[in-house]
């Protein structure tokens, strides 16, 4: 049997995650973005822009006001108690989402692709992406992420072998892949980006296994050592296109590599590519369900 | 590098003045539109809009608006990637007479070659700068098509104070855009060896 749980606070705490990830970004890309400043000559377009970029995300985050008014089609990854209804936790992102809405902090975003309707209020056919799992905690975890259309239109998917980028299947034949992607985004998904990988899967968890990728932390080391050196390799070669900050040129085109794998399938073997622009605008919130 | 204050309209000397890499701070009206927009404007061409878009500057950006007792309030209003309007924008200038673009990422050939025809200029805004640019946003003179296009595609017209961008494609064929690709597309085959 399931439960009823603090369904009132709990909307209340979404709606704050979904202000936050709106209006406030994390620290570590922050702390890239800085990073990058500090590389660029002071004369250079890539320094104003970066500059532009770091007193927006100040500016934000003092006025709550959105870092940038595409706040995407919004993302929850859920970890739920067995005790709790996944449709009840789906009916207070809804209320959330359409709190927050109305706030100001989301962009209306659902439009019906026959008619061009726009909803109004964020919900509609598949919106908001909801990805729930089951987990032995006695709290609701949840992982909201807001991806802009900018970096979703150059987000891409191969299929090795590639013969166009004489690309086989092997690491080599992934990096060409990633290289591609990001050199034919140029400043399109608004560079600096977060490059999101994922090895083999299917058309779906492909693209799935890539996008999750972007809530690790900018810092972090991927766990599999082979994944992790291309990860390194893939930065500094990414940089190397001289793409720079929004595509006008410049020494930091990416802030991160992130790669994961899934097991695929011997007829396919896919390479996804989620690029995440540089508001990467991702929070998490724990709720707890103890009685304390 | 100095930054030029320009007025707009932007008058034809004014756009002729304009270089690629020139840092500018506008001010005057602007009229956000983007992929509704530019459809409605090339298919239906629609005559109530003629007066505010001739001369005029559009903006690719698709806004957060809010209405306060009974006005509207810009919350954010970063560039929306241009690419996207490339089929219609050499003909939105034609038709309108636009003499101004302003949004993100650049475009292609098509609209180069109409900037150097109809004497216009693509202006770079920062992607994502959404506050910085709302925040130069003094007021909301006018709204159209908000019921049938919804809040993010709906053309806003909107008067502007010190507006910074970044002149990326200039009407004397010179375009950043085009020369950083070129530049990258030589890397990648480095990189590949």
């Amino acid at each position: 049997m399931k439960k009823p749980f603090k369904q009132k606070a709990f909307t209340i705490a979404l709606s704050d995650c979904i202000r936050q990830a709106s209006c406030e970004l994390p620290e570590d890309i922050e702390l890239g973005l800085k990073n990058a400043l500090k590389n660029e000559d002071k004369q250079s377009t890539a320094h104003t822009i970066l500059e532009t970029i770091i007193q927006n995300i100040n500016l934000a985050k003092e006025k709550s006001q959105p870092i940038c008014q595409d706040t995407g089609l919004p993302a929850f990854y859920i970890s739920y108690p067995p005790k709790v209804s996944p449709s009840r936790i789906k009916q207070c992102i809804e209320d959330a989402i359409v709190l927050a809405t109305e706030e100001g902090y989301l962009r209306p975003n659902a439009v019906d692709p026959l008619s061009g309707k726009n909803s109004g209020n964020n919900l509609g056919d598949g919106i908001p992406a909801l990805n729930f799992d089951e987990w032995d905690k006695n709290a609701i975890l949840v992982k909201c992420m807001l991806k802009g259309g900018g970096s979703e239109n150059v987000s891409a998917q191969y299929s090795l072998p590639c013969e166009k980028l004489s690309a086989g299947r092997d690491l080599k034949g992934v990096a060409a892949c990633v290289i591609d992607a990001v050199q034919q985004a140029q400043g399109k998904g608004c560079a600096p980006g977060i490059i999101g990988v994922g090895l083999g899967g299917d058309r779906i968890s492909g693209y799935e296994s890539a996008k999750k990728q972007l809530f690790r932390n900018l810092n972090d080391q991927n766990e599999n050592p082979e994944l992790n050196e291309l990860e390194q390799t893939l930065l500094g070669k990414l940089n190397k296109l001289e793409i720079g900050p929004m595509g006008l040129g410049g020494k930091t085109t990416v802030l991160g590599v992130k790669i994961g794998k899934a097991h695929r399938i011997p007829a396919s073997y896919f390479i996804s590519i989620a690029y995440m622009c540089w508001a990467c605008r991702r929070k998490e919130l724990l709720f707890d369900l103890s009685d304390k | 590098m100095n930054v030029k204050k320009i007025t707009l309209p932007l008058s034809a000397n004014d756009v002729g003045s304009l270089h690629v890499g020139d840092k500018v701070l506008l001010s005057g009206t602007i009229v956000t539109g983007r992929d509704m927009a530019h459809k409605w404007l090339v298919e239906k061409k629609p005559r109530e809009i003629k007066d505010v878009l001739k001369n005029g500057t559009i903006y690719h950006c698709g806004p957060i608006m809010l209405k306060k007792e009974g006005k509207w309030t810009c919350l954010a209003a970063g560039p929306t990637t241009s690419i996207r309007e490339e089929p219609y924008l050499a003909d939105v200038m034609k038709d309108y007479q636009v003499r101004c673009v302003i949004g993100k990422g650049g475009m292609g050939e098509k609209t180069a070659k109409a900037l150097q025809e109809h004497n216009g200029v693509y202006l770079f805004a920062v992607g994502g700068a959404a506050v910085i640019y709302a925040n130069s946003v003094e007021s909301v003179e006018n709204v159209y098509k908000l019921k049938e296009f919804g809040v993010p595609e709906a053309m806003w017209i909107l008067k502007v104070k010190d507006f910074p961008v970044i002149v990326s494609m200039d009407s004397h064929g010179n375009s950043l855009h085009s020369l950083v690709e070129a530049k990258s597309r030589e890397k990648l085959l480095f990189l590949k060896k």
